[in-house]
């Protein structure tokens, strides 16, 4: 069985920034990887590099099998074209912190709006699974809503039924539940339990330790840049081997 | 009914059914803003003694405001307005766009375009259209050739002056507009398989519309009284054109000018009325209450017209 994600010495700079220095790491299909570290551990940014947005240095990553964002013909890479890369990011899902619903659309317009545009589906079948993504987000009532009448608890989970809408095969989480108050957050951690219960291939970048422990197949400790510890969540976030992993979870748990 | 109750066991509560006692006080005395006022009509009043001594023949505008070379102008002033600003919004779309692209050529040549027409009078720029004739005589373009003097009508060397001057001012406003829009709103776009174009077309210029509006709304103000240039520059017969014609003829030279005056201050509410709805149309989804349209603002008042007492409740 391929990895569903596979990393290999991947690098990344931003200028003088060393913020990915080597990752090595694969996620099998059906996996919950949870990242953990302190913030500017280069979490985020290997999430980002996962779905293009950000340019790998140096390294090599590979989605399900295939290079992301070039194409290798003996030793040689080409980079794709915006098309290509676009096709490649169809497949893949992502949540951000800041959720970035479409202001100007509804709820449903929001999830609608991929699968029309980019699949070229009519409104009436997006319109069906738009509801139904809703539905099980909780949020069925709330389709006709526009993001600024929604609680940020219900916006990200909208974000989650948009990203669905393309029925991606990985889902990236950057952060999902840190913009929340404290209340909201369960209910968005329990759709993402819901997604991991049906099988969903998950990266998830987070500070929810629990969620980490309860849901995650596994859990990867990053710090400036390097993987210092990887394993099971309960092994990791219990028994850490490494001083540094030790220092972090001494302050957040 | 706890809630009484509660409410009966605390000594402060006023007993319910009295309500408390308004405030009856001597209010300040702003006696500044008495003396401003009468500074402010008395020389309003001056103002309007010396045009009502004036030897201005008033009668001669409502004479003639529906003349039909009047109305001719009119429409003409609307008509060159509202191409211009079609061709200013078409090629600044595309101006700003390419300003914005990472292409060094398509970026500068959109530079340099905005430096030409945003750094000369723009009624320099209608001269030098309706005059091209005198250094290209002849125009080719491939599929259409003509004699320059037969295709550089008033209209035309209008058009191509008020729009492409038009152009520049608007790339940068939409510019502006683009760059006011989230960077994560084109990323979510981009994260779901959404192409530059089309990301640009359904996400990012939609929301830039809201900063685009008001200036453009501006901008086809300015563009309906600038049109006025193209009379002298293009003999180009719009508004102001045809109320001179009238009052060379007829010697009210300041009465029909007076007569534009009016006709400018019509259409210049007229548009902006209009703004006000296109505003509340890309208002959608925003967190801020909709302004009134101006309909609404009319019923309310007349509303509130109907009992003086009300509002008070």
């Amino acid at each position: 069985m391929t990895a569903m994600v596979k990393a290999e010495g991947v690098h990344k700079s931003f200028g003088a920034a060393h913020v990915l220095k080597g990752i090595d790491l694969e996620v099998a299909p059906r996996e919950v990887f949870c990242l953990v570290g302190p913030s500017g551990s280069g979490k985020s940014t290997f999430l980002r590099c996962i779905n293009h947005l950000e340019q790998i240095n140096a390294g090599r990553l590979y989605v399900d099998g295939n290079l992301v964002g070039y194409r290798q013909k003996g030793d040689k890479l080409f980079e794709l074209k915006d098309r290509e890369v676009a096709a490649q990011r169809r497949d893949i899902g992502m949540v951000f912190q800041r959720f970035n619903l479409f202001p100007h659309m509804t709820a449903i317009e929001n999830v609608m709006e991929a699968p029309v545009q980019v699949k070229g589906e009519t409104k009436a079948v997006a319109r069906e699974r738009a509801q139904r993504l809703l539905d099980r987000v909780g949020l069925a009532d709330k389709a006709g809503n526009y993001p600024s009448q929604l609680s940020g608890g219900q916006q990200q989970r909208v974000a989650i039924a948009r990203a669905l809408a393309m029925e991606p095969k990985l889902m990236l989480f950057d952060e999902p539940t840190s913009a929340l108050d404290p209340e909201l957050v369960g209910d968005v951690l329990d759709v993402m339990r819901g997604l991991a219960e049906d099988g969903m291939t998950m990266i998830v970048v987070t500070h929810e330790m629990g969620f980490a422990r309860e849901v995650g197949d596994s859990l990867v400790f990053m710090d400036d840049g390097v993987v210092v510890e990887s394993g099971h969540p309960r092994d990791v976030l219990t028994n850490p081997q490494q001083d540094r992993t030790k220092a972090f979870l001494s302050k957040v748990l | 009914m706890s809630v009484n109750t509660d409410k009966a066991g605390r000594t402060d509560a006023p007993p319910p059914g009295t309500a408390p006692e308004t405030i009856k006080a001597v209010p300040v005395r702003h006696y500044g803003r008495w003396i401003s006022a009468v500074v402010v009509l008395g020389l309003l009043g001056l103002i309007g003694k010396a045009f009502s001594e004036a030897d201005i023949r008033y009668e001669a505008v409502p004479d003639f405001l529906t003349d039909s070379s009047v109305i001719d102008g009119l429409f003409m002033t609307v008509w060159i307005s509202v191409l211009a600003m079609a061709v200013g919004l078409v090629l600044g779309i595309v101006l700003a766009v390419m300003r914005l692209s990472k292409n060094p050529v398509t970026s500068s040549v959109a530079w340099g375009y905005i430096w030409f027409f945003r750094g000369t009078p723009v009624y320099v720029q209608l001269l030098l259209w309706f005059n091209l004739a005198l250094v290209f005589p002849i125009i080719n373009l491939g599929f259409y050739k003509d004699e320059m003097s037969d295709f550089m009508t008033p209209f035309m060397a209008a058009l191509l002056g008020l729009g492409l001057n038009e152009a520049a001012y608007m790339s940068e406003i939409v510019r502006a507009g683009i760059q006011s829009v989230d960077e994560g709103q084109t990323e979510a776009s981009h994260a779901l398989g959404m192409s530059h174009g089309k990301t640009l077309r359904r996400v990012v210029l939609p929301q830039a519309m809201r900063v685009i509006v008001p200036p453009t709304g501006n901008e086809f103000l300015n563009m309906l009284k600038t049109s006025s240039l193209a009379a002298g520059a293009c003999q180009y017969t719009e508004l102001l054109r045809s109320t001179s014609n009238i009052g060379n003829t007829t010697g009210a030279v300041v009465e029909m000018l007076a007569l534009a005056v009016v006709w400018y201050l019509v259409l210049t509410s007229i548009f902006s009325v209009g703004q006000y709805y296109l505003e509340r149309h890309y208002a959608k989804g925003s967190q801020r209450s909709l302004p009134q349209t101006p309909l609404q603002r009319i019923t309310v008042n007349l509303k509130s017209l109907g009992r003086p007492s009300g509002g008070a409740a």
